[in-house]
């Protein structure tokens, strides 16, 4: 192994033979390489952190702000859907881990089929986002000029909810609150269902360099990275969850 | 070949992971049982452990932080802790604001 002092420079052609292709020079081993990047995709996961983070406490404050609002806005949402997606995005996130596994351990195939699988649960939560979505287009609860008071001014006009809620009308100056809660509805879990469009075509490359072998000869760091990634997508669901489909059901 | 760098990473193994989704599995169950509950203000309580609970498991198995450097277990420390910060931060500014005013 060569130092990392300035003199070695002698000594680091021989070493040529000795390192793997993948180890770049000013790393003296492959696993202080690995240590760097797994700690800069930290580095980058805490700047999401931060970035989700602001969208978080935004609905915190509103929601201490027009609270009526945020519970009947919160009320339109399917907590059958929203239970769903959280079971289909855990168990994508356990096949991406055993999708770790596989590359350092060296199974291609297993790989390849773990990355898939992952692919294909991605598909599903988006699929069943887009469901949701479509519900809240049809119902005029999109922000906008189009946006309707009509479920909130008038809960009974809209039987699905009300048998289930028994929501009170809003008044007019409450119930215009509602799109607040829609707006960052739509904010949190578009930027979250973007994290994930882009996790899907990483997949999609990954699954395509995989089957070539390219993670299974020892170097993982691109794999181990796009888990962090992808389960750091799955929290931001869990929460997201929580605060939107299941805090506000019994007020 | 680099046999020896590779395996001095720790390589978390599927029995692990097999562990870990059911308890997360377990937890959304409870946590969308608990919130057909009439609980009052612990509805979002315990919506709220459960959520974190579960993000922790995450966070230390599937992200490999229970086997990291000290640096990075360090530094998420640091980030997690900025955030509660901001939410604290921000909450105590906007509940306390009207205080006296009425």
């Amino acid at each position: 192994m060569p130092d990392n002092s300035v003199n070695s420079a002698i000594s680091a052609n021989s070493a040529h033979e000795e390192h793997p292709s993948y180890l770049r020079h000013h790393f003296n081993s492959a696993e202080q390489q690995a240590d760097a990047a797994g700690f800069a995709m930290w580095l980058f996961l805490l700047t999401e952190v931060m970035f989700f983070g602001g969208l978080f406490t935004a609905y915190l404050v509103y929601r201490n702000w027009y609270y009526p609002a945020f519970v009947s806005g919160s009320h339109q949402l399917n907590v059958v859907w929203g239970a769903t997606n959280t079971v289909v995005l855990i168990f994508s996130s356990f096949t991406m881990a055993m999708g770790v596994w596989c590359a350092q351990t060296r199974r291609r195939r297993g790989l390849v089929l773990s990355l898939a699988l992952t692919f294909f649960l991605g598909l599903v939560f988006l699929g069943i986002k887009t469901i949701e979505y479509r519900e809240k287009i049809e119902k005029h609860h999109v922000p906008g000029f189009h946006y309707s008071l009509q479920s909130f001014l008038d809960p009974q006009s809209d039987p699905e909810v009300y048998a289930e809620y028994h929501d009170k009308p809003l008044a007019p100056d409450m119930a215009r609150h509602t799109e607040l809660y829609f707006s960052l509805y739509f904010l949190m879990t578009g930027m979250h269902a973007l994290h994930m469009i882009i996790g899907i075509a990483i997949l999609g490359f990954m699954i395509l360099r995989a089957r070539a072998g390219a993670y299974t000869a020892g170097h993982v760091t691109f794999v181990e990275n796009f888990g962090l990634y992808w389960h750091f997508v799955d929290i931001i669901w869990i929460y997201l969850f929580a605060l939107l489909y299941l805090i506000s059901r019994h007020q | 070949m680099s046999e020896h760098s590779e395996h001095a990473h720790h390589i978390v193994g599927p029995k692990v992971y097999v562990i870990i989704l059911f308890a997360l599995l377990i937890g959304t169950g409870l946590t969308v049982w608990a919130s057909f509950l009439e609980l009052g203000l612990w509805n979002p309580v315990i919506a709220l452990a459960i959520a974190t609970t579960k993000a922790v498991l995450v966070v230390l198995f599937f992200m490999h932080v229970w086997y990291s450097t000290k640096l990075t277990k360090l530094s998420i420390f640091a980030g997690i802790f900025m955030f509660l910060v901001l939410i604290s931060m921000t909450l105590t500014d906007y509940i306390s604001r009207a205080w006296g005013s009425w």
